[in-house]
């Protein structure tokens, strides 16, 4: 089981989201993140320009069996791409359990459905 | 054949009744013009008295008022608000808010009878000098009758609609002391302020004061209004200190920019009301007001997203919603005497002198005025009292009417210079006294930490965003 965290651009994200969908990743969770890195953004105020220094991403965060890893990586990677500086990190995490509120099953078998 | 006896029936037809209606007025031209005849009852009145109520007047009177009520809630409430971190939305919304209720409620109880009245001048008190009288406290004498001669308005709503300036020019200096001011201590400073500071000079330039004796002219509130809000928006920010937060050129982002320009929005639509409104009259005069305010402001709009555009190569919203303001601020005084090419000069130097003063001398001399109080509104205010002694023209003011520089007045130049030198000695030092008076009392400023933290919290108990 690894958890996988990707930072990308806001812009890319329903394309990325609509790839996953297609890998069969059917949950996972994001949020908009702001960070600092290498890019700057600067903004005017009333005739005075200023760096704020945040940069502004959105943070993919999904829990996969190993057996789909590769996939989902490929998917993000893929659509989260644009060739610019800027395009963000995907990172593999290993996750020792997990359980499943509702039954409390545990392991593998509470990531995906078995009727499916 | 037959035709013919139409066409002469017809002609014939046409004949008669031409010939019985000029009767029919000849009849009531002898109708009217008889003395042995009395006109209808309800008309006597209107001819006997010859200062009945004009009710077109009144009727537009109205409509101001609710236009510059407009201004401050929501039109400032939105423009600061947006400005502010969100942290400190709600402060600026209550510190505006609140003076709706307080400023009416001391307007109506000796306010209007101060600036207004006329009781100390008619016993020849040397308190005239500073205020009118108590002669009118909470509208004493004031009936529904009660006419304001010449626009024949009733009193009521002209104390109405004065009252709505009184409420907003206190309500401007929120923006030097924004996301740092005590509520207690605002609250007093404001009041104050409002009976020492605003009644007098409301009452030196409208209610018969010196001011309006020495011929300056000041058609909606120029000096009494945003120098006077301008200049103790300066000293206020002087006096208080800067944010902690605050890096001098590196200014705190709006938290919601939309709002500022909605706020810019009302505020532009409002001001119809405040200056169009000020001639008391739905008249030629008030057109023209309409007209110098709207193309002033659309002047100074495009001037402000101009120099952005040059400047930073991108014009900012921010930037043009402050350019309206700047033009808006500049033409008031103006209103009644410059005509299209005099607005459109004041709008593009008021756009060009605050933009200066925000983007660099607020910036050298390190004052922390947090929504730039003192550089649109003070410095617009400046420039629009003194220009209007250039360009006030007679093809507005009628024949007897005032004139500036540009047509060979140079006495009205110096008088708008006199009164504006006068109106930013007086605000400044009386805000001076003020201010040590409030913070001996119950103190200006807030704790570092609720600064920190934010007003909303800590003075109001409650949070913008909630979910």
């Amino acid at each position: 089981m690894k958890k996988i965290e990707a930072i990308i651009r806001k812009s890319r994200f329903e394309d990325v989201k609509a790839a996953l969908l297609e890998a069969d990743i059917e949950w996972f969770s994001y949020y908009d993140v702001r960070g600092i890195g290498k890019m700057h953004q600067e903004r005017i105020y009333r005739g005075v320009v200023y760096d704020t220094s945040y940069i502004e991403r959105t943070l993919l965060s999904i829990v996969v069996r190993d057996v789909n890893v590769e996939k989902t990586v490929k998917a993000i990677q893929k659509h989260a791409q644009t060739g610019d500086i800027g395009d963000g990190r995907i990172f593999i995490i290993p996750v020792d359990d997990a359980i499943r509120i509702r039954t409390g099953e545990r392991g593998d078998i509470s990531l995906y459905d078995v009727k499916k | 054949m037959r035709y013919t006896i139409y066409l002469t029936s017809l002609f014939l037809l046409l004949m008669f009744a031409s010939d019985t209606m000029a009767q029919g007025d000849v009849q009531i031209q002898e109708y009217t013009s008889s003395s042995a005849v009395l006109p209808p009852d309800h008309l006597v009145d209107f001819i006997e008295q010859p200062s009945a109520l004009d009710s077109g007047n009144t009727a537009w009177i109205i409509v101001a008022t609710i236009l510059v009520m407009f201004m401050t809630v929501p039109g400032l409430v939105l423009f600061y608000g947006g400005l502010v971190r969100q942290k400190n939305f709600l402060s600026v919304i209550m510190q505006c808010f609140v003076l709706v209720g307080v400023i009416s409620i001391l307007w109506f109880a000796f306010g209007y009878s101060w600036v207004f009245g006329t009781g100390l001048a008619e016993s020849g008190n040397p308190l005239s000098f500073m205020i009118g009288g108590f002669d009118k406290m909470f509208l004493r004498g004031v009936t529904l009758e009660t006419l304001i001669p010449g626009p024949n308005i009733p009193e009521i709503i002209f104390a109405l609609f004065q009252c709505m300036f009184a409420i907003i020019t206190p309500a401007l200096i929120i923006g030097a002391f924004a996301e740092r001011v005590k509520f207690s201590g605002y609250l007093l400073f404001a009041v104050l302020w409002s009976i020492f500071v605003y009644n007098p000079m409301a009452h030196w330039v409208w209610g018969g004061g010196w001011m309006q004796k020495m011929g300056a002219i000041d058609f909606a509130g120029g000096t009494v209004v945003h120098i006077n809000a301008g200049i103790t928006a300066l000293v206020m920010a002087i006096l208080i200190g800067k944010r902690k937060d605050y890096k001098y050129g590196q200014p705190t982002p709006p938290h919601n920019v939309p709002f500022v320009f909605m706020g810019a929005a009302f505020l532009w639509l409002g001001w119809f009301g405040f200056n169009a409104g000020s001639g008391l009259a739905a008249d030629g005069l008030a057109a023209n007001a309409f007209l110098v305010t709207h193309l002033a402001t659309a002047v100074a709009v495009v001037t402000w997203i101009a120099i952005d555009w040059i400047k930073h190569s991108k014009p900012t919203v921010v930037g043009a919603s402050t350019g309206a303001i700047a033009g808006l601020v500049a033409i008031t005084p103006a209103a009644g005497s410059v005509d299209i090419l005099g607005a459109m000069i004041i709008g593009a130097v008021s756009s060009l002198v605050c933009f200066f003063m925000v983007a660099y001398v607020k910036n050298k001399l390190k004052y922390d005025d947090s929504l730039d109080a003192f550089g649109v509104h003070g410095m617009g205010g400046i420039v629009g009292s003194i220009l209007v002694g250039v360009f006030a023209t007679q093809t507005v003011t009628g024949t007897e009417g005032v004139q500036g520089a540009l047509f060979g007045n140079w006495q009205q130049l110096s008088v708008q210079f006199i009164v504006t030198v006068a109106s930013i000695a007086f605000s400044a030092v009386m805000t001076v006294i003020i201010f040590y008076i409030v913070e001996k009392t119950v103190g200006v400023r807030v704790n570092p930490r609720i600064e920190e933290e934010g007003l909303d919290i800590y003075e109001h108990g409650e949070t913008s965003y909630n979910y």
